[in-house]
This record gives structure tokens, C-alpha cells and sequence, in this order.
């Protein structure tokens, strides 16, 4: 179970982690300011296992992959949203952070969740309320399975069969 | 028969060595891979990350336009860093403070129809004006491209927007481009690719054309692309370093969405905080005090901006009220426009003109917001703090209503000083 940190729409990458403050590799340091613009209490309140729940068009704007790293480094378990900026998926999968495509219109700030990341299977127990996420594609899933793109290759030596 | 194919399915068709259709997931040798200087430290990390991992060096460019020169010691450790590990892999396609990166690699000759370029900047779908697949990554997508020379894509489907008539007077291709993000919004092209299209578009220079397949991103799109005609060859002729043909999509081509934007109609666009969607007619939001005015950018950085802005500062002082800061996209540039004599008018109507490069665009040197300030860009994103603090304002419009606002402080149509 974990803490629902919920967002909206177009929550882009210049909100994850700011251009001022985006001058560094190191995922600690980037967590440090992670959400500032939007939810300032982030940083400090966030714990190991909380989900960050968004709406349409999560990640959008520009590429800098700090943005997951900061949200992985945060210890958030799982990203879900209702779709993605392409780049932000690819970063995510590439670091090997979770993300689900889900309905979360029913999902608020502040409830606990448990999600099954095999399965896709969302659910808040307090209201009983089940969300079938749609699962990665098999060849992301692949990736995802060994944490992320670098170790898929340091393993299989190929990228998997698309 | 084969089947008629987008343009996007073109390309990819030729890089893979087979028919490939929309929705496919491909793995495909790419032409180029660039990266810049904040995004490069990064992938740099990745790279190391990899076991025996060679760097397939002849693709790699790197460039230094978003904090050069360092104004800061992060930003200067950082670019340390890469200066490193360009003379550990004894990298050649490297381009410090020359402009930005997607100014420069289309005037550098990198750029050619038909070719693959990956970039560590969402912006790589600039490329697209000269019908080459551009697209953004983030750092490790950059790394695995230099290990392996190749990535995995999905070939997009495409959304078909068709432009026709031709622009008003004081109307650019940066309005036209505002236009289509006001019809299908920030995330309407989500996994797709843009192919612009219509009577309108052999009409438009290369600059122009770049404005329009820069915005691709903005609307969550993966590329932005225009057919190759002969105005690209010309340009591109002289600067190519590969042989070039004309290309575009087959008539009847599958698409996923169609849109169409009449030309003839349209007023100057002015896009309000904090949403590229929020766009209005510079009617509507004319009188709002600005502090400071920026022109710039790889979306409106180039020559025929800054002859716009120079024809309406030209014997004229701007307001006292605002900072007016002018970034060219390059070298080239920047020496044709001294040549011109545009400079001189910025600097005698009292701009500052900064070094080529991205300039205050990230909100990092050069001109950063303070609390409650206001600020209008020439632009592509008017995020929330993207240039400075987060309870600052960005208003993103043409060069022509940047340059009309420069002279009086506050939202102005470019009719109304002409
Ligand atoms: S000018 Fe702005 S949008 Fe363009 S590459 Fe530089 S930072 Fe990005």
C-alpha cells in the first residue's frame, strides 16, 4: 500500500524538476526539488512506496530524463496516468520506473492504493474500488523486468524482439 | 501494388529495408544522434553504465548552446565533464557556443530528407521541415544509440494537417503554428507524427517551415514533418554532406486525423500563461504591461525573425519599462544579421543581443524571471517558471508582436506601430 500523490493534466517535465535547479546527474539532488513548483511539501513528505497519480499528457515539454530519475529517486513505486508524453515513457522504462495507463479520474490525493504491477490491477481498498491499468507491451515489458535498458543489454547483449 | 504510405511510414519503410505500416515497433540504425550540454552529462552516465560498450562515434554530435558560456560552476562542472568524455572517445562533431543545436545541424549539413536523427532535446522534431524523422529521446535512448548505433521505434501514425491561403500582412508561420495548437490542444497528437500539408506550404521558407515542425512537440506529437520539395534541396544542397532527393508522403495515404487551417483568416496569436493551448488574438490581451520582451529560440531565433523585429525597431527606442534581450539561433545567423545591419538597430534601440544560444529560453542565465514578472517570448513553451521563478509569467507570440511590445512595454499589435 502507498500514498496517492494525485496531479493533473500536462504535468510537465519543467514542473518534475526545474531548469534552475536541474544543473546536476545526481538522482538525491534532483529529488530534493522534485515537484517544487507544484506540491512544494512533496520532497519532504514523500515515502517509499507512494504512487504519483496524473492525468492526460503526463511528462510532457522537454526531454531531460531528470524528471523520472527524480521521481524513482523520490522512492515513488509507481507512476499512473491516463496517458503520457512519449518521451517521458521511454525515459521511465528506460530507468526502469514503473508506469501504468489507467482511468484515474476515480483515483484522489491522499488514498492509499495497492497495485499489482504483473497484473495492471489498481485497487483502493477503503472504497473497494478496482482499475484494470493497461499492461506495457511485451517488448517494454521486457526491458522493465530487468530494470530498465541499460541492464536488458548488459544481459542479452540485443535489444528484445519487437 | 505496394500500399500507399505516410510520409512517416516512408521513411522508416527505407531505414528498416522493408514495408513497415503505422503502429509497427521497429528497431532502426539512425543517421545521427545528438545531444547538448544538458542533456549529454547524463547520457554520458548511462554510457558508462554499459559493459564494453563502444561509441559509434561517426554519429554522435555534440553541442554546447543551453548554458554557454557556464554561469554558474554546476553548469561549468557539468560541461567539464563532457569536454572530458569528448577526448576519452575522441569525438569530431563537436560545436561549442556556435548556435543551437537545431539551428545548427540543419546550417551545418547534417540535416538530409529521408534520414533518422535522434536528439536528446524534444525539440529534434525541427528537423522535420526538411522531411527528415527527427525526434526527441531522453539520455539513456542517447546512451544506447552510441553503444549501438541504433534504437527501437514505434512507427507513429500520422495526423494530417492541411494549410491553405495565404498569411495577412504582420501574420507568420508562428501564428499559423499557434492556430493548429489551439485546435487539437497540447496532447492532440500524443504518439503521432504531424505531416503538414496544403497549397500553403511550398510557399513557405525554410525558416518559417521550421517554426511550424519545431511546435510538433508541443502538441505531444513525435515529429513534425514537411515535405522535401526543391526550396529544401536548394537550401540544403550546398551544406549537405550526403546526396538528396525530394520526398513526400503518397497520395491517399492512411491517416489517423485530419485537420485543416485556413490561412487567409488569421490574426496574430498570442499564447497567455501557463498553457501553449490558452491562445487568443493579440487583440484580446493588448495592453498588458511586460517586463521584459525576448527574441529568440530555436522556434523564432533566424534571420527573417530578426529582419522583422528590425523593421519595426529600425530609428526607434524601446519602452524604458522593459528589458529587450535578442538571442540569434547561430553564428550564421548573427554574422548576416550584423551584416545587415540589424544588430546595429537592436543595440542603438537599446536590446541587449546575447552570444548565440538558447539564451533565457530555460530559465537559466541571461535574463531569468523574478517573482510576479512578466515576460513575452518568441518561444515554443510557456510553462510555469520555465524562465525563472514560478510566479512568473510567459506570454509566447511572433517576433513581429514581440518587437511592436518591445516599444511600448506592453502587448502590442505589430499594426499598431507600423
Ligand atoms: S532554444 Fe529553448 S526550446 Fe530551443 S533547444 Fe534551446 S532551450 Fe530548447
Amino acid at each position: 500500500m502507498g500514498r496517492v500523490w494525485k496531479f493533473g493534466d500536462n504535468v510537465n517535465t519543467d514542473l518534475i524538476t526545474p531548469g534552475r535547479y536541474n544543473l546536476t546527474t545526481n538522482p538525491t539532488e534532483l529529488a530534493k526539488y522534485c515537484f517544487c513548483e507544484v506540491r512544494p511539501e512533496f520532497p519532504k513528505e514523500v515515502h517509499l512506496g507512494d504512487f504519483v497519480v496524473g492525468g492526460v499528457h503526463f511528462g510532457s515539454g522537454s526531454s531531460r530524463e531528470t524528471a523520472p530519475l527524480a521521481i524513482k529517486a523520490s522512492g515513488i513505486k509507481a507512476i499512473i496516468a491516463s496517458s503520457f508524453a512519449r518521451i517521458f515513457y521511454r525515459n521511465a522504462v528506460n530507468i526502469g520506473l514503473p508506469i501504468l495507463i489507467a482511468d484515474t479520474s476515480v483515483i484522489n490525493d491522499g488514498d492509499q492504493l495497492d497495485v499489482d504491477l504483473r497484473s495492471g490491477v489498481i485497487s483502493i481498498p477503503e472504497s473497494g474500488i478496482k482499475i484494470d491499468a493497461q499492461g506495457l507491451p511485451e517488448f517494454l515489458l521486457a526491458i522493465m523486468d530487468e530494470g530498465g535498458i541499460v541492464a536488458y543489454l548488459n544481459k542479452y547483449k540485443k535489444f528484445p524482439n519487437p | 501494388m505496394p500500399r500507399t504510405k505516410t510520409l512517416t511510414e516512408k521513411i522508416f519503410s527505407k531505414k528498416v529495408g522493408r514495408e513497415v505500416q503505422a503502429g509497427e515497433v521497429v528497431l532502426a540504425e539512425v543517421d545521427w544522434i545528438m545531444s547538448h550540454d544538458t542533456t549529454t552529462p547524463l547520457a554520458i552516465e548511462s554510457f558508462h553504465q554499459m559493459q564494453g560498450a563502444r561509441l559509434h562515434r561517426d554519429k554522435v554530435i555534440i553541442v554546447f548552446d543551453h548554458v554557454v558560456p557556464a554561469p554558474n560552476p554546476n553548469a561549468a562542472l557539468l560541461h567539464r565533464k563532457i569536454f572530458e568524455f569528448i577526448e576519452e572517445q575522441k569525438i569530431d562533431h563537436v560545436h561549442y557556443a556556435q548556435g543551437i543545436c537545431h539551428q545548427i545541424l540543419p546550417e551545418l549539413g547534417y540535416i538530409t530528407p529521408g534520414s533518422l536523427v535522434i536528439g536528446a532535446d524534444s525539440h529534434t522534431c525541427t528537423y522535420g521541415a526538411f522531411a527528415c524523422f527527427g525526434t526527441g529521446m531522453g539520455a539513456t535512448d542517447i546512451a544506447v544509440a552510441w553503444a549501438t548505433g541504433t534504437n527501437w521505434f514505434r512507427v507513429p501514425g500520422s495526423v494530417l494537417v492541411e494549410i491553405s491561403g495565404s498569411l495577412p500582412k504582420f501574420v507568420y508561420a508562428k501564428d499559423l503554428v499557434l492556430e493548429v495548437v489551439s485546435r487539437i490542444g497540447t496532447a492532440g497528437a500524443i504518439y503521432q507524427a504531424l505531416e503538414f500539408t496544403g497549397e500553403t506550404i511550398p510557399k513557405l521558407s525554410i525558416s518559417e517551415r521550421m517554426t511550424i515542425a519545431n511546435l510538433a512537440i508541443e502538441m505531444g506529437g513525435k515529429a513534425g514533418l514537411v515535405p522535401a520539395d526543391q526550396k529544401t534541396l536548394d537550401y540544403l544542397q550546398p551544406r549537405a554532406q550526403k546526396p538528396m532527393e525530394r520526398l513526400q508522403a503518397d497520395p491517399k495515404a492512411n491517416y489517423e486525423n485530419y485537420i485543416s487551417v485556413d490561412a487567409n483568416k488569421m490574426e496574430p496569436k498570442v499564447a497567455v500563461p501557463h498553457g501553449l493551448e490558452q491562445i487568443r488574438n493579440v487583440s484580446e490581451v493588448a495592453g498588458i504591461k511586460l517586463d521584459q520582451v525576448f527574441i529568440g529560440t530555436c522556434t523564432n531565433g533566424r534571420l527573417e525573425d530578426l529582419q522583422v523585429v528590425h523593421e519595426v525597431l529600425r530609428q526607434r527606442q524601446v519602452s524604458k519599462n522593459v528589458r529587450v534581450i535578442i538571442t540569434p539561433a547561430s553564428n550564421e545567423v548573427y554574422l548576416e544579421a550584423i551584416k545587415q545591419g540589424y544588430i546595429e538597430t537592436f543595440i542603438k534601440s537599446g536590446c541587449v543581443v546575447t552570444n548565440p544560444g538558447c539564451g533565457p529560453c530555460i530559465g537559466r542565465h541571461q535574463g531569468v524571471l523574478a517573482d510576479g514578472e512578466r515576460c513575452l517570448s518568441t518561444m515554443n513553451r510557456n510553462f510555469k517558471g520555465r524562465m525563472g521563478s514560478p510566479n512568473s509569467e510567459i506570454y509566447v507570440a511572433s517576433p513581429a508582436v514581440a518587437a511592436a511590445s518591445a516599444l511600448t512595454g506592453k502587448i502590442t499589435s505589430p499594426q499598431e506601430v507600423a
